[in-house]
């Protein structure tokens, strides 16, 4: 063996037995460092022949060459193994929890009126709106309910003391006083939905004194009860997510409306649970008709000349029928467990697309 | 209103079962709420015939009884009733019946040590009444071994049906009979009523004594006199009848009014005739004239009210309740009966105010057949001769029913463009005829509604009349045209912008609520409400009277009501009004939100109590998302009195309030019950401007280095971060980019009354690098800015 490879054996023997930085940095030295072996052994190049230099010149400078490579790795693999440790050090418990955050809800009734408005606006119905105290006239009179009609004594009036003129107002008791504020200021064709809270003087397990309604208004020159009858279907199918309901109507009575129909869903509640479109139970789930003619005049609108139609549901009810909500006073409770329980995700606002 | 089908049948003619008239009923408007049949659970009682009712052996006070039930063989059944004796028939159990009141099943059983092999049963043992004193006796042609259903009457079914208040024409079994012929399912059977010839003149005569304009109150009034009868019980038909209904019967004289009344929606009343001083007369009450009346309670009357009078006073609320002074009792012996018709307007308001309801009152309200007063008073004086004898008077009439000269002109096309239905025009005009409407012409058909029918007014109805018979179930769904053939947006900027508050607020970690808009005044005057004009006059309870200023008092008390269960971390909201008066219109719509407790508790040590910052920094998020960019309006110190006086803060653009938002006053949250801190925001979202939708430049970063400088300024302790930021954005404008605070000190090496806050500016210029000396230029200008307009300076 000459020397040089038996150099090369001692220095890459060094190498790999250096245990850290600082041991390699000595071998490094040693044998590349001014005065290092290899250096010494480069600087002989000089005293040569050019046939010896020719000869020893690759030698020499491939040793280098090797023991610099594996230094380099060496020092990588050092590195290696101190992050290792490092990191081996560092080891959390993974299963401590996160820092405090909370999650926010959406009501059950905001939810479900985003999902109705969603449905509607597709068919071209706009969102109408309207005080929740209300004028006497516009609750009641404009819409053929004059003050001692028995149609009064169905809805328990909440009343405002009089005010400084001596006006005293109502909490509107349906959406349809949202109708007449409509009617008033726009024109035919007018189709929209008017969604919100609504009074009545009434409390117990199935009544709270304030819910909340949706009605629809379409005016134009043709409208009727096919088309009314399409648009609750369409609806219902829509809205509760089902291929198939059946709807029946039955002749009611409403002042605002002549003809007045109230519309029945057929239902199946025997497993606890309810499913639409089969069973023998049929649940009420509209009011509705063609608008009266009386209505419309008091309003402004020939009725001659259009023809339209109402319908109105309530917004807590059918939250209750798609959601499985038993008892509507909890609604408005404000219990944490409950709004936690039946609370929608903020970013889960409802779109025809994605699914309502 | 209840009716057993066998009452029905009594006015119509039809092989149907209840089943078939109850859908028909609903199909036609006559929603059945229900259907009972009482006789079900009584199904396997039979009729029995007690053959001996001997003394038992073994104790005094029990029977020992054979019994015939019509199976050859007579059963020993031990007794105990008093009124158990031969010749009876009675209602049995055998053995392996359930008995109703008790749920037991009857077994064969040793009484005493006597066998007995069943039951004869009592009222309450059935659950017909609470009748205890004995067993049933069944009237003498009950049929031996017979369901006794059927000796009970009790194998009718009753039908429950929700009358709505347009059809005051079928308050009664014959209108509804009427209207079930007409829709296919029977044959209406009229009674024929013929006048009754009176014997004599009537002692007393009837007047209408209304002031001149108030004549319409009531129109006619007919009153007739019967003498020398003998008042006693109804006849049993009768009485069941009353029952099956759920009336009581109490004597022929009462029960045939309340007969009438059922039977054809005619209100009636009988006076006792002796009781009445004089003539009869229907007028307007004096103001302060009193009555008590026949549900035994006084009742103070006003110049509104119709009542029937004699010469001395009130006797009657007339169209309501009669009064107790001139009813009839056991011992009656003439009569005077009355029949009129009233303004079912007065009627009701009279009703509303004396807060009485009664049958007269739900049918005069809904509107009584005029044309059915004086056959009404005929079938009354027939029905009391029959019952209780007696000798009619001629009838004493006063005015005359209003004439009936409605007629609607109708084209029978119409039914099509409303209702959407085909129905060939003979089909209408068979329709509106057998609902007794009276038809001439053709296409264009003039209606004459009969006189029973006051709701029908024009061609809306007259299509109702004929949709309703022909069926909706036959209206075709038609679909609606689209607008557009793709949908449109269609919310208001206004509706945007309170679906983008609420959804942004929940991401943000709050709870939605929904609260009732109204509050106990107590609440609502800590928040600026409370006046007179903003309570309601008729709240449902005493604690919910106010109509609320806004709804951060609603989230206190809901704060409170999850406190008490045990919550202590947690952020509700709610968008909803805020009246500012109980005038329509005068309501604002409020996002409010609280953030209440001490945080979580946590091992990071990162929690906190809800502040003023956290509430800072959900108005500012949202008030981004609603409006699309950061809100620039100047943030002031100190909001409205509810909120922490040093901890507050109102946002506002020019006078317009957008929010409100901070730490809460102590003495609120002491007034609410809290003891948690509570920080809580209202963000009036009316006041929002509308989001600008400026056509944005295109996007162009800068190619050159942006500089970071940080500065720290030594200022008295008043100076606001936001003047000094002010300055310093001021100060070069085109070239700071932003600037920010990130830290704020106060204490040793900062003197007394002073803080020194470090600022970060960045620096970004847009057309070369900048040169140190260029950034020096600018941290001068910097310094001076602040210094011009805070008196800050640089700290040593």
């Amino acid at each position: 063996m000459s020397d040089c490879e038996s150099l090369e054996r001692q220095i890459l023997d060094a190498v790999a037995s250096a245990a850290d930085d600082a041991a390699l940095e000595q071998v490094r030295v040693a044998a590349l460092g001014k005065k290092g072996s290899i250096s010494e052994l480069l600087k002989t190049l000089g005293g040569m022949t050019p046939d010896q230099r020719k000869e020893n010149g690759p030698k020499f400078n491939g040793l280098r060459d090797r023991v610099t490579i594996a230094i380099t790795e060496r020092r990588s693999a050092l590195a290696a193994a101190a992050l290792d440790a490092k990191l081996a050090f560092e080891r959390i418990d993974v299963t401590l929890p996160v820092r405090p955050e909370s999650r926010g809800t959406i009501h059950p009734v905001s939810q479900v009126t985003d999902e109705i408005i969603a449905i509607f606006a597709d068919l071209g119905f706009a969102v109408a709106e309207g005080p929740d105290v209300e004028f006497d006239d516009y609750n009641f009179t404009k819409l053929n309910t004059p003050p001692d009609h028995p149609a009064r004594q169905m809805q328990d009036t909440f009343y405002v003391n009089p005010q400084a003129d001596g006006a005293s107002h109502v909490l509107r008791t349906q959406t349809s006083a949202v109708q007449v504020r409509t009617m008033l200021v726009q024109k035919p064709p007018i189709r929209i939905i008017a969604p919100g809270r609504t009074y009545r003087c009434d409390s117990d397990a199935t009544h709270s004194p304030m819910f909340h309604q949706v009605e629809g208004l379409v005016v134009d020159e043709s409208t009727h009860l096919g088309h009314l009858k399409w648009v609750l279907e369409e609806f219902s199918k829509a809205f509760f997510e089902i291929d198939h309901v059946e709807l029946r109507a039955r002749p009611s009575y409403f002042p605002f409306t002549e003809p007045s129909l109230e519309w029945d869903i057929r239902c199946d509640r025997s497993g606890g649970q309810i499913k639409f479109g089969v069973g023998e139970d049929w649940l009420e789930v509209f009011g509705s008709g063609m608008v009266n003619p009386k209505v419309l005049e008091n309003c402004g609108i020939d009725p001659t000349k259009y023809q339209g139609y109402a319908f109105g549901g309530g917004i807590d009810r059918m939250a209750m029928l798609k959601y499985g909500i038993p008892d509507i006073r909890s609604f408005f409770e404000s219990d944490l467990r409950w709004l936690k329980a039946y609370g929608f995700s903020a970013l889960a606002l409802p779109t025809l697309d994605g699914g309502l | 209103m209840k009716f057993p089908l066998s009452w029905l049948r009594d006015y119509l003619e039809t092989d149907a079962d209840a089943g078939a008239i109850a859908d028909k009923l609903t199909d036609i408007g006559l929603e059945v709420e229900g259907i009972e049949n009482p006789g079900a659970k009584l199904a396997g009682f039979t009729v029995a015939k007690i053959l001996s009712a001997d003394q038992h052996p073994n104790a005094d006070r029990l029977h020992l009884c054979m019994v015939d039930d019509g199976s050859g063989t007579p059963l020993q059944v031990v007794c105990g009733a008093p009124n158990a004796r031969a010749g009876i028939k009675v209602v049995l159990a055998k053995p392996g019946l359930k008995i109703p009141a008790t749920g037991d099943v009857l077994k064969i059983g040793a009484i005493r040590g006597v066998e007995s092999r069943g039951m004869m049963c009592s009222e309450r043992e059935l659950e017909l009444s609470d009748e205890h004193n004995g067993i049933i006796e069944l009237p003498d042609d009950a049929k031996i071994g017979a369901p006794a259903v059927e000796a009970l009457h009790l194998s009718d079914a009753i039908i429950d049906i929700n009358i709505t208040p347009n059809r005051g024409d079928c308050c009664s079994v014959y209108g509804v009979a009427r209207d079930l012929a007409a829709a296919g399912m029977g044959k209406l059977k009229a009674p024929a009523i013929e006048p009754i010839r009176g014997k004599f003149k009537s002692p007393k005569t009837v007047s209408l004594d209304f002031p001149v304009g108030k004549e319409a109150a009531c129109p006619l009034f007919a009153g007739r006199f019967i003498r020398g009868v003998k008042n006693g019980p109804s006849p049993v038909i009768v009485q069941e009848q009353l029952k099956a209904i759920g009336m009581r019967p109490i004597s022929a004289l009462v029960d045939v009014s309340n007969l009438i009344s059922h039977a054809f929606g005619r209100p009636l009343h009988v006076f006792d005739a002796s009781k009445l001083k004089g003539n009869v007369s229907a007028r307007l009450a004096r103001d302060g004239e009193k009555l008590l009346a026949l549900d035994g309670k006084a009742y103070a009357l006003d110049a509104e009210t119709i009542v029937i009078a004699d010469e001395e006073k009130a006797q009657s609320i007339a169209g309501v309740m009669g009064g107790e002074e001139t009813g009839c009792q056991s011992d009656t012996v003439d009569v005077f009966l009355e029949s009129a018709l009233f303004d079912p307007v007065l009627i009701a308001r009279t009703g509303r105010k004396l807060g009485l309801l009664s049958d007269a009152r739900y049918r005069f309200e809904r509107g009584v057949d005029p044309a059915f007063v004086i056959p009404g008073i005929e079938l009354a004086t027939r029905l009391i001769l029959e019952w209780c004898g007696g000798e009619p008077s001629e009838l004493a009439i006063a005015g005359e029913a209003p004439m009936q000269d409605k007629t609607i002109a109708f084209s029978a096309d119409i039914v099509k463009r409303f209702g959407g239905l085909d129905v060939a025009e003979s089909e209408i005009v068979r329709i509106l005829t057998a609902l007794g409407f009276a038809v001439e012409g053709q296409g264009r058909l003039i209606v004459t509604p009969p006189s029973w029918r006051s709701d029908v007014e024009g061609e809306a109805d007259l299509v109702e009349e004929v949709v309703r018979i022909y069926g909706l179930s036959q209206v075709p769904s038609v679909p609606m045209e689209r607008p557009h053939a793709i949908a449109r947006p269609v919310l208001t900027p206004a509706q945007k912008r309170v679906r983008l508050a609420r959804r942004s607020i929940a991401s943000r970690g709050y709870l939605e609520t929904v609260s009732f808009s109204f509050i106990a005044r107590k609440a609502a005057a800590l928040f600026g409400g409370g006046d007179d004009t903003r309570q309601l006059a008729n709240p449902i309870a005493a604690d919910l009277d106010a109509l609320r200023p806004t709804p951060l008092p609603s989230l206190l008390a809901a704060a409170m009501r999850n406190a008490t269960r045990g919550a202590n971390d947690f952020a509700l909201f709610e968008i909803g009004a805020g009246f500012k008066s109980g005038v329509p219109g005068e309501q604002t719509s409020i996002a409010a939100g609280i953030r209440v407790g001490l945080g979580a508790r946590c091992w990071t040590k990162d929690s906190h109590p809800a502040d003023f910052f956290d509430v800072k920094a959900d108005v500012l998020a949202v008030l981004e998302s609603v409006q699309g960019s950061p809100m620039n309006a100047p943030m002031k110190p100190k909001a409205s009195p509810w909120y922490h006086p040093g901890r507050s803060a109102v946002l506002a653009l020019g006078k317009t309030v957008i929010a409100e938002f901070g730490e809460l006053h102590p003495a609120i949250l002491a007034a609410f019950d809290l003891k948690l801190p509570v920080a809580a925001f209202e963000l009036y979202l009316d006041a929002l401007p509308e989001a600008k939708h400026k056509a944005k430049s295109a996007f162009a970063p800068s190619p050159y280095q942006a500089v970071e400088r940080d500065f720290a300024f030594v200022a008295e302790t008043k100076v606001t971060v936001d003047d000094i930021l002010r300055a310093v954005k001021n100060a070069e404008r085109n070239l700071i980019e932003s600037a920010s605070l990130f830290d704020v000190y106060e204490g040793k090496g900062v003197p007394e009354g002073r803080k020194s806050l470090a600022i970060s500016v960045r620096l970004q210029p847009k057309d070369k690098t900048l040169t140190d000396a260029e950034i020096e230029a600018v941290g001068q200008k910097i310094v001076a800015a602040v210094a011009k307009a805070t008196g800050a300076t640089l700290r040593a």
